[in-house]
């Protein structure tokens, strides 16, 4: 089944004060200000779209293998044998965001170029966090709700070059995203991947694989404990 | 204070219009150019770029003064082109193919215009051609390859490969630094160094063109 939605930008904004934390920064007044502009910019010029489409998983084995070139071992390799269901989505802000990043950089505008690009990252995650919230909602039998999770190419032992298939079988054209030879989407805030569901369980992996050993960002580990689940 | 002492002073606390006044001003009375850059702005910026070191103030300070700087700059330039002032060294700049993170890629090109340098940046998305005919070309010294991703930071080893495949690995340098790269990582293709921040970046960028290391 496919569906698009259309992503409620309030709902996607980081507090000022979630911002500067997630970039260490105090709640001083000039970065609190500046964290405000970013919010203003990203409410004008935000028109957040998803679209998420649900496969079989032999289907999305072949969306993954995209072309040969992930690492010999990988997270997913574990995960999706254990999942219910699978989902291939992709979700953007829209262009205005990322040209109005572009523009600050360019216009000098340095310290609000960065404040809304960190802004419009972390509005992008959130997105592709909402789309997974829909996608449990969508698998919720009587009381019981999987856990979904999204993973995406380029992160986890996923080649970047897997958007290929991805975006062949997804064809999110429909919401605004393409991609370019090098497999970058545009917009550039957009997010790609697949929403995995669950139990608990279906999501934990030891996080020793080769990806591993170069990742300096260990979010699986924070996505593991928010679920309560230990490794 | 001198108008030169009073632009420095302007552009640590990030008062680009203020900088750009005093800039204006000393055009105006006859002070050089190539001094009022040095003396002035990259003071500046080099007493901005040892407190964000020490960290003692933070990136968005470090950006507030860098477009005092630039508003400066963008008056001195004309004149700096005409007088042929020489640059401190070019450096050819840019995030590797498949990997579209440029942040960080922005913030050690402002860094390293702050310290005197002259950045060619590519931009995202750049291929290891498109780094090493560009180096090439405009004769740059460096080569400073960014990545934040694990899957991309292999097209980092391409570009130090393509450079001694065309035999310039000894002439243009190559600098590396991003989220999942590590001096190890630097080692291991060949890099002749990294970068663990856009400040380190500014250290090692220095140490490569002055040393000669």
């Amino acid at each position: 089944m496919r569906r698009v939605l259309d992503l409620r930008l309030e709902e996607l904004l980081p507090t000022p004060s979630g911002l500067l934390a997630s970039r260490g920064l105090p709640a001083e007044d000039r970065f609190l200000d500046l964290a405000e502009r970013a919010r203003s910019e990203i409410r004008a010029l935000g028109e957040p779209r998803g679209v998420r489409e649900e496969l079989a998983r032999e289907e999305f084995v072949e969306v993954y293998r995209g072309e040969g070139d992930n690492d010999p071992h990988t997270p997913l390799d574990q995960v999706v044998p254990r999942a219910d269901r699978l989902a291939l989505f992709a979700v953007t802000l829209g262009n205005a965001v990322s040209e109005a990043v572009t523009t600050r950089f360019s216009d000098r505008d340095l310290a609000l170029g960065w404040m809304l690009d960190a802004a419009a990252s972390l509005a992008a995650d959130t997105a592709a966090d909402v789309m997974a919230a829909d996608f449990a909602a969508a698998c919720r039998h009587g009381n019981e709700k999987p856990v979904v999770l999204p993973y995406s190419p380029g992160y986890c032992g996923w080649a970047v070059s897997g958007q290929r298939r991805l975006f062949a079988r997804l064809q999110p054209v429909e919401v605004g995203i393409t991609l370019n030879a090098s497999c970058v989407m545009q917009p550039l805030k957009s997010v790609s991947g697949v929403l995995v569901a669950g139990p608990v369980e279906a999501h934990l992996f030891d996080n020793e694989f080769d990806c591993c050993a170069s990742c300096t960002t260990r979010e699986c580990e924070a996505r593991v404990a928010q679920l309560g689940g230990t490794r | 204070m001198s108008v030169l002492k009073e632009i420095a002073t302007s552009l640590e606390k990030g008062e680009h219009l203020r900088v750009r006044e005093l800039t204006q001003e000393a055009i105006s009375a006859g002070i050089p150019a190539t001094e009022i850059l040095d003396d002035g702005l990259l003071a500046g910026m080099a007493v901005v770029g040892e407190l964000f070191r020490r960290h003692e103030i933070f990136l968005p300070d470090v950006l507030l003064a860098a477009r005092a700087m630039y508003a400066g700059l963008d008056l001195l330039e004309p004149l700096l082109k005409a007088a042929k002032a020489p640059s401190r060294g070019k450096v050819v700049l840019g995030t590797v193919r498949g990997d579209q993170h440029d942040i960080g890629k922005n913030l050690v090109g402002i860094m390293l215009e702050g310290a005197g340098y002259e950045v060619l940046d590519l931009g995202i998305d750049v291929t290891p051609q498109a780094f090493v005919d560009t180096a090439e070309r405009e004769g740059a010294a460096v080569i400073g390859l960014s990545a934040l991703l694990t899957t991309t930071m292999g097209v980092m080893g391409e570009v130090t490969e393509l450079l001694r495949e065309r035999g310039l690995e000894g002439s243009v340098r190559t600098l590396v630094g991003g989220a999942p790269v590590t001096a190890e990582f630097a080692r291991r293709i060949g890099a002749d160094a990294f970068g663990f921040d856009a400040a380190d970046a500014v250290v090692q960028v220095q140490a490569l063109l002055e040393n000669g290391c």
